[in-house]
């Protein structure tokens, strides 16, 4: 290894070069003595890990690698389609992978914004000729969609092979990746509805992506030793007339992440403010605590708080609420708050303290179209018994 | 930086000089609002715990925070995502001490869930321009050689729900995606020579991780082969789940995504790989509509954590305006402090150790008059950068960014002693 670094070390950082060359110094020294080291040597163990010492793992560590084993991982595919197998796929195959597997997050045309960002929306056939997303420039997007971000088509077939659909990445086979690349295309008016995509003109469709030319690395952020782009200034004394505050937290949102006594300690300098009430109430009985003595209302209150939150726990079974985590229910139900599916609290609400048989069927069987578009996928992987667990649970409202 | 002793000695008498000023001009100091003609109930009556046998050793085997500390866990930011297995959890900064953050308080930022891998059956695996492509186990990695450093985390997006307007109420949220431990691992470069890294031709790594999301980023040669180490350790121990569990990549002074957790392959290569999150997220969206790809270096920043938004002051008078530095540069080098918006700063005193690429915290005193202030912190580090106001920051990217924001944070303290997160101009 000393061979080689000191051998390909011409261009690279001069430090790293004198190092290399100090320790392949260091070991012809015949008995290597710590004191003996070259002082040169020592500075650089002294400047950055890199240097600490001369990479000591002669001990026979680790294995060759099989063909096998490398083609099983090395999945990645380059921007100019390095590591693509070869393989082709339709847009009316994409149709059919996407309606069994994409749509339920993504939407039947990728334009849903319920579980994830939209895919589609947002480009042009102008932007197709310049390369450019016009609408990157504006402020009457709200969102940015993958297809007004996507400069590069290896990025999409990649991220589809390794990473979807969500919830069992890496089951699709190769011409389903190509498929898929193809129907998303077409829901983006960038190749036509009898496209067949493959490896053999995946080079040519990149030349078609409204965003290809939406990217640079004109920047200091990625060399190391290149300069940032913004400077604060260094003065120290009247440095403006005034600090004129130009945004702040609205009213209405004052508790919108819980109640910020609860997230704070108990004891110290300060306490968390108890926005469960207004600024001016809270102010009122602040005020009053010191006059009367009476001590810290965010202090008081988080205690009784505490209290409330144990007698709570104590009257909840947690067991099903973990049950449903393992089962992953929690990705799509929140106990209190609508995800994409309703909230445990909300379909206790609507099918009340003797609905345990009916939840258990729909658990079971799946279902759409009660609450919203999204359809639930049937859950009948789940052992019989936690289903019931789940359903009593739910019926018990008890969360 | 340390103070000359005689100083030092004269700053402790000041402070304890404010500090008694405070609790004489206050109406009735809080902790001992429950005194009686007698005296304090808590000194009086003798506490069960005072008169009582308590637990035994290992009662609790794997120790745990008191229960009194329950207020300081990772949290979410509600409408931030929708699905929590690709969600972000941050770490509550604003009761942390110090520089190193406690491993069950650690941001989480999942793509696509966690898990808790088997370390017996995970293997990492190094191809591409290499002279012997190679598997190591963990048995393997943790036989040899170690080094141990500590360095901070941040994700590249932190702070970056504040690119435009206030949009969050605490530190917790605002900067909470900022973790620093101690990592123990092995450099990555001792790996690639081990493997014969072909140096003439690579010029970048791909990292990816074992699990589902597979996650590939893209880092640069000059980083790999300088302070980059494949980890096993944090904080003394292994790498919670949460965290990578068993081997995660550490890549000092680079956003936290680089830092791929699960990992399971390094391939030498010579461009870069435009992953999903290198050209679909994590690239920086400027005022033309050109998006700034492989964006990577945490820039220099600071914020204070103590008094911070979301807090009372419980008193007028004496508080320990507490924070932290950072750079993903170098080091720090100087932080200073306003009081009034950033018309008038002053030094504040770093604690050591003052280390490269790691979290550094500053402390600096300050006499509270019960009037509006507006409290505020910016730092320099070791290339001479100055950390930028967010106009300095909007005038160059604009206000549609997600990521790279290390802009000065405001707190306003009003009077009525609570703080709360404002930007001012």
């Amino acid at each position: 290894m000393f061979r080689l670094l000191n051998a390909h070390s011409t261009g690279y950082d001069e430090r790293l070069r004198r190092c290399a060359t100090a320790r392949v110094r260091q070991v012809h020294v015949a008995v290597a003595r710590l004191a003996s080291i070259s002082s040169r040597a020592a500075l650089c163990a002294l400047s950055t890990v890199t240097l600490v010492s001369a990479a000591p793992i002669a001990a026979n560590l680790g294995r060759a690698a099989t063909p096998a084993e490398i083609r099983a991982w090395d999945i990645d595919v380059r921007p100019d389609f390095k590591g693509l197998p070869p393989g082709s796929g339709s847009v009316s195959k994409g149709q059919d992978v996407w309606e069994a597997k994409c749509e339920s997050c993504h939407g039947a045309f990728g334009e849903s914004n319920e579980v994830f960002t939209p895919v589609i929306g947002h480009t042009t056939a102008a932007d197709i000729k310049t390369g450019h997303v016009a609408a990157l420039r504006g402020e009457t997007v709200p969102q940015r969609t993958t297809l007004m971000k996507l400069s590069q088509l290896s990025t999409l077939w990649d991220y589809i092979n390794r990473a979807m659909p969500w919830n069992a990445p890496k089951t699709l086979t190769t011409d389903e990746v190509y498929a898929v690349t193809a129907f998303i295309l077409n829901l983006g008016d960038i190749v036509p509805a009898d496209f067949v995509l493959s490896d053999k003109n995946i080079a040519e469709t990149q030349n078609k992506l409204p965003n290809r030319n939406g990217i640079t690395l004109k920047h200091g952020m990625w060399n190391v030793g290149d300069k940032p782009d913004a400077q604060g200034s260094g003065c120290m004394k009247d440095c403006k007339k005034a600090a004129a505050i130009i945004s702040r937290m609205p009213d209405y949102a004052r508790n919108a992440h819980g109640n910020l006594a609860e997230q704070n300690r108990i004891v110290g300098a300060i306490r968390g403010a108890d926005t469960s009430r207004s600024a001016a109430t809270e102010l009122a009985l602040l005020t009053k605590g010191a006059s009367s003595g009476n001590g810290s209302m965010a202090n008081a209150s988080s205690s009784e708080r505490r209290g409330e939150t144990a007698a709570a726990a104590n009257a909840a079974n947690t067991a099903p609420l973990k049950l449903a985590q393992k089962h992953a229910c929690t990705a799509c139900h929140g106990v209190n708050n609508k995800l994409i599916g309703p909230s445990f609290t909300d379909i206790h609400n609507k099918y009340g303290a003797n609905s345990a048989t009916t939840l258990a069927a729909k658990i079971k069987a799946g279902g759409s179209g009660i609450w919203g578009s999204i359809a639930m996928p049937p859950q009948a992987h789940v052992p019989e018994p936690e289903i019931k667990a789940i359903a009593e649970w739910l019926a018990a409202g008890k969360f | 930086m340390t103070l000359p002793r005689d100083d030092r000695r004269s700053f402790l008498r000041k402070a304890f000089l404010a500090a008694s000023a405070a609790s004489v001009a206050a109406s009735a100091p809080r902790a001992f609002a429950q005194m009686s003609a007698e005296g304090d109930p808590a000194i009086l009556n003798l506490p069960a715990h005072t008169k009582g046998l308590g637990q035994p050793v290992a009662a609790r085997p794997y120790g745990l925070p008191s229960k009194y500390e329950e207020n300081l866990q990772r949290r979410e930011s509600p409408g931030l995502t929708r699905v929590g297995a690709a969600g972000v959890s941050f770490a509550p900064l604003q009761g942390f001490f110090g520089i190193i953050t406690p491993s069950g308080l650690h941001f989480e930022r999942h793509h696509q869930g966690w898990w808790d891998i088997d370390p017996a059956q995970h293997r990492f695996m190094i191809n591409g321009l290499v002279k012997n492509p190679k598997v190591y186990t963990m048995d393997d990695l943790m036989r040899m050689p170690s080094v141990s450093r500590m360095h901070f985390i941040e994700c590249g997006a932190n702070t970056g729900m504040e690119w435009g307007n206030v949009a969050v109420p605490t530190v917790q949220y605002t900067h909470g995606m900022l973790s620093c431990c101690e990592f123990t691992g092995v450099p990555l470069k001792w790996l690639l020579d081990d493997c014969g890294i072909d140096l003439k031709k690579a010029k970048f790594v791909l990292a990816e991780g074992a699990d589902g999301s597979s996650m590939t980023r893209t880092i640069n040669l000059a980083n790999a082969l300088d302070d980059v180490m494949v980890a096993y350790g944090m904080n003394g121990e292994m790498l919670r789940p949460e965290n990578g569990y068993p081997l995660r990549l550490v890549v000092p002074g680079v956003q936290g995504v680089s830092w791929v957790k699960y990992l399971r392959r390094i391939e030498v290569g010579d461009m870069p790989y435009a992953a999903k999150d290198e050209t679909l997220h994590y690239v920086d969206l400027m005022p033309d509509g050109q998006h700034r790809q492989y964006t990577s270096i945490q820039e220099l920043k600071s914020v204070i954590t103590s008094p911070s938004g979301g807090q009372v002051l419980l008193d007028k008078g004496f508080f320990n305006v507490t924070g932290i530095a950072w750079s993903g540069r170098g080091k720090i080098r100087k932080v200073d402090v306003s009081v009034d918006g950033g018309k008038n700063w002053r030094t504040a005193r770093l604690e050591t150790p003052l280390l490269d690429k790691c979290l550094t915290r500053f402390n600096i005193d300050w006499t509270w008059d019960g009037k509006d202030a507006i409290l505020q912190s910016r730092a320099t580090d070791s290339t001479g950068h100055i950390q930028p106001s967010s106009m300095d920051l909007r005038k160059v990217r604009g206000t549609r960014s997600i990521y790279h924001n290390n802009a000065v944070q405001s707190w306003l303290v009003s009077a009525n002693g609570e703080v709360s997160n404002v930007q001012v101009a």
